[in-house]
């Protein structure tokens, strides 16, 4: 038995099966959608939103997401194991990493 | 050389989300070994080859990261000297009493322009490496996992890269072996490797856009088959790998990235080069920032830049 994990931003869909991580069963999958970071709750670059569906969360870096976002629904995949099949909204997002455009707005915060 | 002022890396405390998740993986996959706890529920590891009691120390929290890195010195007269130079240079400096972290001394502890807290302490309990001194074994029994040599360095993320590179080279007597330059003129600085001793880098220091941010906690391995093995390790136990087994342009190493169960990023590396306080410096630039990092297929990977806790 395998659980359907649909992405709303996308339209794609992929399979998860009972006890596994969402993100985890995409990356197994070769699949794609959700960015991949740390995998283990610490980054937050793989925060959804599930609209839909049962699920339970592992442990999470709360500077990711707070209590509250959890109660309203929001989770890391790499941490959400899916209990019935899954409509989540993607809303983390890789950060780009120091590029010269980037580079020039610290320095002007910095006030150069 | 003479080894004087800043000897080493000595420590780093690490947050995790689970402590007993992370004591099987710093443990029994990297092969760190446990030598004290302390009431807050604290637990101390060291690497096999280390002589003083311990190196990594893991504190259960909600938010992973890195609490401090911490150096020591070679003697009170350098903790007292450095520290005055530490308030002269503007950090906020405390006094940490003996024994509030285990078998350490009194530690000084300051804040930096990028954030990160660090620490200076001259005085650490000796534990020993396992195989004595008296006609010791190359290595002792009974090694877990990938085996790791001792806690090597870190490479931290933060907005004022300038002002911690000051810190380090003129207050703490650091050098900058190697350094990245970008922007239009090439003039802008956004990454620096620095030494105490005789290694490519002790500390590594990158900008970025927030402050206080940790981009992985390195291990020392002593040879590519033994970061093979590291890597076999975290294929039999689905240990999330970042990237790797590559080489850096920069200092080098030879090296496999991946996270702990709280998705602080480790490092296991082996080779790099000798450096001594005359050899000249070295500038990568952003044209070539790809190889820097990752020599082998000379590309930039998004997540090795931007992912950090």
């Amino acid at each position: 038995m395998t659980f359907t994990i649909q992405i709303t931003d996308s339209g794609d869909s992929f399979p998860c099966k009972p006890n596994e991580m969402l993100l985890l069963a995409m990356v197994r999958l070769g699949r794609k959608g959700i960015p991949v970071g740390c995998r283990n709750g610490g980054c937050g670059v793989c925060k959804v939103h599930v609209k839909s569906g049962e699920y339970s969360n592992g442990k999470m870096s709360r500077a990711h997401v707070t209590e509250q976002e959890e109660q309203d629904g929001y989770a890391l995949a790499c941490r959400c194991q899916p209990s019935s099949d899954l409509v989540i909204e993607v809303v983390g997002k890789m950060r780009k990493a120091v590029h010269p455009e980037q580079a020039v707005v610290i320095k002007t915060e910095r006030g150069e | 050389m003479a080894m004087t002022g800043v000897l080493r890396p000595g420590h780093v405390q690490l947050r995790v989300l689970d402590m007993d998740a992370s004591l099987t993986h710093y443990v029994e996959r990297m092969g760190l070994i446990e030598t004290a706890r302390d009431e807050q529920g604290r637990v101390y590891l060291k690497g096999w080859d280390e002589q003083d009691w311990f190196s990594v120390v893991l504190r259960e929290a909600d938010e992973p990261g890195m609490d401090f890195m911490a150096f020591k010195v070679d003697s009170t007269a350098t903790l007292d000297r450095l520290e005055q130079g530490l308030r002269e240079f503007g950090c906020k400096v405390e006094r940490i009493p003996a024994g509030e972290l285990k078998h350490c001394g009194e530690r000084v502890r300051f804040d930096s322009p990028m954030g990160h807290f660090f620490e200076l302490y001259a005085e650490k309990d000796f534990k020993g490496n396992g195989v004595g001194t008296l006609n010791p074994h190359p290595w002792p029994e009974d090694l877990k996992g990938m085996k790791v040599n001792r806690f090597d360095h870190c490479l931290l993320y933060g907005d004022d890269l300038d002002g911690s590179v000051k810190l380090f080279k003129d207050v703490l007597g650091f050098n900058e072996t190697e350094k990245v330059m970008a922007g239009p003129n090439g003039d802008f600085q956004i990454a620096s490797f620095l030494t105490c001793g005789m290694k490519a880098h002790d500390i590594a220091l990158i900008r970025h856009a927030e402050k206080g941010k940790l981009h992985h906690a390195s291990f020392l391995l002593k040879s590519w088959e033994e970061v093979l093995h590291a890597a076999d390790i975290m294929g039999r136990y689905k240990i999330p790998i970042d990237i790797g087994p590559t080489r850096h342009g920069i200092t080098r190493g030879r090296t496999i990235y991946f996270f702990d169960p709280s998705g602080n990023r480790n490092e296991t590396f082996c080779d790099s080069y000798d450096w001594y306080p005359d050899h000249p410096q070295i500038t990568w630039t952003e044209d070539e920032l790809g190889g820097a990092i990752f020599y082998h297929n000379q590309s930039l990977n998004e997540r090795f830049l931007s992912v950090v806790t």
